[in-house]
């Protein structure tokens, strides 16, 4: 794996712990409350928040014409919002306090039984996920080992985005479209899955993914999924993303031996 | 050698299946004829009808009529582009599925079933839900009657409760989906039920007739609503069409 041309910005890469032990003694003993003075009398109000709505590392408007400013002032600014308020009010009340928000994602899945939790804990996720898949002005091809690996995995760069597109073109419902490495086989894999279940849950590592919900694309591209995909495939995806999280992924799956030439 | 019975009028006829290897299934041997191939079995096979196809349907009303509550583009993407797509797939797929029932490839016609379901559901869904719908000046929003109203009395305790319900029900679906009041023929009662992506309202239950069903999925309200689907189904009231599901239901309860 080439590391010769690899940028890795403070935005793009920001810190997950994966498979951390939940013990006692790295829980803090108290909510953490985030006292805020409202109105500048000696009452204040409190206001709790566990998780919060992290920005995109791009401006709103950075993605134009692909995907336009209003659509992400309502899909980041309103929806994914949504998902921070309903988890915070849920964890409130809620025996599943003290996760970082990966560990709870994969806990409160329960193994395909999911807690009420779930779904605004894997959809706040994926949104942070996707918003870091997205780049302006990205380039247009991954390089180095990153596309040495694809090859091996899909034979070419051009079959793993007609199989990027078939997948997303044949989700029935909402969802969304991974590229991620599964663990067990060692390669990298385009999988669908529907509302929002993430290739967490099955204890793979995600490197890119594309929000197929009707609230990502409706705006700008109306009922035209096919077009929407094969713009983010072409032209907004961040490969230097992808590369950063392969390598850290190289961490934890072995990908094999380097090939040693023979003399 | 095997017995053909014909669906149409039950008259049985022998048939020999050597000519094409495939299970001499009734079903098989509609789908081989429908292609109006005609092969020499000198048995005097029957012609039977080619697997019907469907249409897309017609609104009562304009793509304006249900403005403010559903505005114009809405209804005309919706009725024009999503039930449009579905009509045509769901016909494609039965295409597909008829030959493979003819080429007896059990597996490919298991596998089509997830087409199937989805786009027929689709089209049977957004059929009943142009029912559902009219302006305002056609009666939309004026409260059920007589056998329907006093059901729902019965059951929710008011339109009001139902409403309520069925607005819960709705905000609460996750990802795409409907929220029906069904009419249960065995049980000779109304619920609330919901079904994800396009699974028509059969699905939950065979006795379950759909009276009312609202979309959900992002499509319908998007482009005016954006990401307020409690105020989508606050609205919609405004242009139900109860006389529709009066109509259904006192037909069914009969």
């Amino acid at each position: 794996m080439s590391f010769q041309h690899l940028q890795i910005s403070p935005a793009v890469v920001s810190y997950r712990r994966v498979d951390s032990p939940k013990s006692p003694t790295c829980r803090p003993k108290y909510p953490q409350v985030n006292t805020v003075n409202l109105h500048r009398s000696w009452k204040s109000t409190k206001v709790v928040a566990y998780y919060g709505l992290t920005s995109p590392p791009f401006q709103l408007d950075a993605l134009e014409p692909y995907m336009s400013q209003k659509t992400l002032e309502i899909h980041w600014g309103k929806q994914h919002q949504s998902y921070v308020d309903g988890l915070n009010k849920q964890i409130a009340n809620s025996p599943l306090y003290g996760y970082t928000l990966e560990e709870l994602v994969k806990v409160s899945y329960n193994n395909g039984n999911p807690f009420p939790e779930f779904n605004n804990a894997a959809q706040l996720w994926n949104h942070d996920f996707f918003w870091e898949s997205l780049q302006p002005n990205g380039v247009k091809m991954p390089w180095g080992g990153f596309l040495e690996q694809i090859e091996k995995d899909f034979g070419s760069f051009s079959n793993f985005k007609e199989n990027f597109v078939a997948e997303a073109m044949s989700l029935f419902g909402s969802g969304w479209v991974w590229l991620f490495l599964k663990k067990t086989d060692k390669k990298l894999v385009v999988a669908k899955t529907s509302n929002a279940i993430n290739p967490l849950v099955w204890g793979d590592i995600p490197i890119l993914s594309l929000d197929m919900w009707e609230h990502a694309y409706y705006q700008d591209y109306k009922d035209d999924k096919e077009k929407y995909v094969n713009t983010f495939i072409n032209n907004l995806v961040s490969w230097h993303s992808a590369t950063a999280r392969m390598a850290r992924a190289e961490a934890f799956v072995n990908l094999g031996e380097p090939k040693i030439p023979v003399a | 050698m095997s017995l053909l019975v014909d669906p149409c009028c039950c008259k049985t006829t022998l048939t020999s299946s050597r000519f094409f290897g495939i299970p001499t299934s009734a079903m098989s041997m509609r789908a081989v004829f429908a292609k109006n191939k005609t092969r020499g079995l000198g048995f005097g096979l029957r012609q039977v009808r080619a697997m019907q196809t469907v249409t897309l349907p017609d609104l009562d009303y304009d793509f304006s009529a249900l403005e403010p509550t559903i505005n114009g583009e809405i209804m005309q993407i919706h009725h024009q582009k999503h039930h449009r797509a579905y009509v045509t797939n769901y016909n494609k797929a039965l295409e597909q599925l008829e030959e493979a029932i003819g080429k007896g490839d059990s597996s490919k016609v298991v596998g089509l079933q997830g087409a199937i379901k989805f786009n027929g559901g689709g089209h049977v869904n957004h059929s009943i839900f142009w029912k559902n719908l009219a302006p305002k000046k056609d009666g939309g929003g004026e409260a059920p009657h007589q056998s329907l109203g006093w059901a729902i009395d019965t059951s929710f305790g008011s339109l009001d409760n139902l409403m309520k319900k069925i607005n819960a029900d709705g905000a609460a679906l996750q990802g795409s989906g409907w929220v029906w009041l069904a009419y249960d023929k065995e049980l000779k009662n109304l619920k609330v039920e919901t079904t994800p992506n396009q699974d028509p309202l059969i699905t939950k239950g065979q006795n379950l007739v759909p009276l009312l069903g609202i979309d959900v999925w992002e499509h319908a309200y998007y482009l005016q609503y954006q990401n307020m689907r409690p105020d989508y189904l606050k609205n919609i009231w405004d242009v139900i069409n109860w006389k529709y599901a009066s109509q259904v239901y006192e037909k069914e309860s009969a």
